[in-house]
């Protein structure tokens, strides 16, 4: 017999009795502005999140972060936008990356993260490999809990997809606190009304 | 049962908490840094209005999940399959390690990263792989510190709890070249990040262990903070992920109950900073599922303790538990330490691990703290119970025991003895009353002795009325 099959084997022999699916909890949000509280969590997280008009983005992003030189986008309309992503064919040579651009799916108020799926990151290492990473999110996007989060999402419908919330970070050394472990030093999330 | 650790010897829990107790000061500071995360843990909880109810949402998922453990692993198989995920099974911890280095030798894959996995601990891969020439680099920096230093991990979550910051400076030194003295751990940890990013890149296979599967659309979840397992697997060609049979989960949904409690059990973290889902490979990559037995489903069939493959590993009864911090995660000498650790591990070998049920206070804090609130206080009394019935105790034990039953028996020895003890403790010289044999007054002063036993004065007592 397969390992498979055996396994399966003894599983069914060894069946605990039934017990039913309890249904799914439903926690609805507070009265709380979910922006403002999405923002306050990010910082407490270690990252930032600013209010940003369209069309001061490009502004925003370049005050924030001067003279970086590898700078990645995937985001048409800043950067270069994501032709030069997309010409990447190997990972390996983003090694470099200083900064990405890249637009988040959705927010989760009560952990501050937000869903990069990998049709927005073009390749699935750049949020990784960047120094430092910058996410457009449209304040709308923006729910209470992991809850609703997961009733909005489906996370099978691309191969990769990942809730960011915060800078890399690892507090493996006497519990110290470090930003910047092995991903991104920092985050910002700018939201768009 | 397969056994997945070499015949070592039985392990002594006491014995080795003694060796732990015998630095007093780093005992101290052991427990408060674990306590410092015991606390963080109890401001995120009550963050939570909700928390009791989520727990007992995911207790009642787990209960049900392992009730058809079969169904939602074959439904996950074919799921997973049809993403283009190549699903293995394995038996036992030795089919899993040739499962894992074949696929390695298939790739030609001579260096490989690896995240954070209990699973690949348990079944000793890294030396396995090691033997077959391959080289393995533990990319979590608390996994890197204890893998330079030739140790397990002490904690589930915090590999390296147990080492201190000038220890890590004089390896780092030697290993990594940052200046001698140095134990700023900001510094620490950049010198970790320069060396390990090198090996990201240079690495022909990534393997992580898996934290949540979801039977319903064939992906699996794994949780850092660090983004070490991102890293490894986004650019090696081959991914390989561990999981044991339990970490199976119904639903997409259910991932909203599970991560609302796991980071904040964890490290009071509302969320661990990245969540990826993986459900295909990227191009040009392959993915591969192990998918592990080693005795978790003989574990399912006992009755008393299958609660315990509820665990999801977050590490809160080992950060709670007051034995647990004050002897270390390696004075359990099993890959899960702490209160968890001592009722999983007795189900690899009972006669080997049977001190561990005994590294428990009882106080039940464990359970309290637990996000899908296994009894473990009423399982480690269960295997208690086992280990007296076969004869697994020491000889003092057992004596003390029988001597204790015969005594509790008769009334009459009972009070005779209770007498004899009251003048004993009154007249007896301290050196005599606190022998080395006395074991509960090493520690402590025995209690005062009362002039007449509670039976005396209760019998005046009623005389009198």
């Amino acid at each position: 017999m397969s390992s498979r099959d055996a396994i399966l084997q003894a599983l069914r022999q060894n069946r605990p009795p039934a017990s039913p699916l309890p249904e799914p909890p439903a926690f609805p949000a507070p009265d709380v502005d979910l922006a403002a509280h999405f923002r306050r969590v990010i910082h407490e997280i270690g990252g930032e999140a600013v209010d940003v008009d369209a069309d001061a983005v490009a502004a925003t992003l370049a005050r924030a972060y001067p003279g970086l030189t590898h700078v990645a986008s995937t985001v048409p309309g800043y950067g270069n936008g994501p032709g030069p992503l997309q010409a990447v064919r190997d990972p390996h040579d983003l090694a470099g990356l200083e900064l990405l651009v890249c637009r988040g799916r959705l927010g989760v108020a009560e952990n501050g993260a937000v869903w990069l799926p990998e049709s927005e990151l073009i390749h699935r290492a750049a949020p990784f490999l960047t120094q430092h990473l910058a996410v457009l999110l449209e304040k709308e996007r923006i729910v209470w809990n992991m809850h609703e989060a997961y009733a909005r999402l489906r996370i099978e419908e691309e191969g990769f997809g990942v809730l960011v919330s915060g800078p890399s970070k690892t507090a493996d050394i006497e519990q110290a606190l470090v930003l910047g472990a092995h991903g991104p030093r920092s985050l910002m999330v700018l939201l768009l009304a | 049962m397969i056994e997945p650790f070499l015949a070592l010897p039985v392990v002594d829990h006491p014995a080795a908490a003694a060796r732990f107790n015998a630095d007093e000061a780093r005992t101290d500071w052991h427990d408060r840094s674990i306590w410092h995360a015991r606390e963080k843990r109890d401001l995120a909880a009550r963050a939570v209005p909700e928390w009791e109810a989520l727990r007992e949402a995911a207790s009642q998922i787990k209960v049900h999940t392992l009730s058809r453990l079969d169904e939602y692993l074959a439904a996950f198989e074919a799921k997973a399959a049809a993403n283009g995920i190549h699903v293995h099974w394995a038996k036992d911890a030795g089919e899993h390690n040739r499962i894992v280095g074949d696929l390695l030798d298939r790739h030609g894959a001579r260096r490989i990263v690896k995240s954070k996995s209990m699973l690949t601990e348990e079944c000793r891969l890294n030396p396995y792989l090691e033997a077959r020439g391959i080289e393995v680099v533990d990319t979590d920096l608390g996994e890197r510190i204890v893998q330079l230093r030739g140790e397990p991990p002490s904690h589930l979550v915090a590999p390296a709890i147990h080492v201190k910051k000038e220890e890590i400076g004089a390896l780092f030194h030697e290993r990594l070249g940052t200046l001698e003295g140095a134990t700023d751990p900001q510094y620490l940890t950049e010198a970790a990040r320069q060396d390990l990013r090198a090996r990201f890149l240079a690495a022909d296979a990534a393997l992580t262990g898996v934290n949540f599967a979801v039977a319903e659309t064939g992906g699996f979840v794994v949780v850092t903070n660090e983004g070490n397992a991102d890293l490894g697997v986004h650019l090696a060609p081959l991914h390989i992920a561990c999981m044991g049979l339990e970490k199976i989960i119904p639903k997409a949904e259910h991932l909203g109950v599970f991560l609302r409690l796991l980071a904040r059990s964890a490290t009071g973290q509302a969320l661990s900073v990245y969540t990826s889902h993986f459900h295909r490979p990227r191009a040009g990559q392959q993915m591969h599922l192990v998918l592990v037995d080693n005795g978790r489903s003989t574990h399912l069939g006992r009755a008393d303790f299958r609660s315990a493959l509820k665990c999801i590993r977050c590490g809160a009864c080992l950060n709670t538990c007051p034995v647990y911090r004050r002897s270390g995660g390696h004075s359990y000498g099993s890959t899960i330490p702490g209160p968890i650790g001592a009722i999983l591990t007795p189900g690899l070998g009972l006669e080997k691990y049977r001190s561990l049920p005994f590294a428990s206070t009882l106080c039940g804090s464990c359970s309290d703290v637990c996000p899908v609130k296994i009894d473990i206080p009423r399982q480690l009394y269960a295997w208690r119970q086992i280990i007296a019935r076969q004869g697994h105790q020491t000889a003092g034990k057992r004596w003390a025991v029988r001597m204790a039953g015969t005594v509790l028996a008769q009334p009459a020895l009972y009070r005779l003895l209770g007498r004899l003890l009251r003048w004993a403790l009154r007249t007896l010289p301290r050196r005599l009353i606190y022998h080395r044999r006395n074991v509960w007054g090493r520690h402590r002063e025995v209690p005062e002795a009362p002039r007449q036993s509670f039976h005396a004065w209760y019998t005046r007592h009623r005389t009198k009325r």
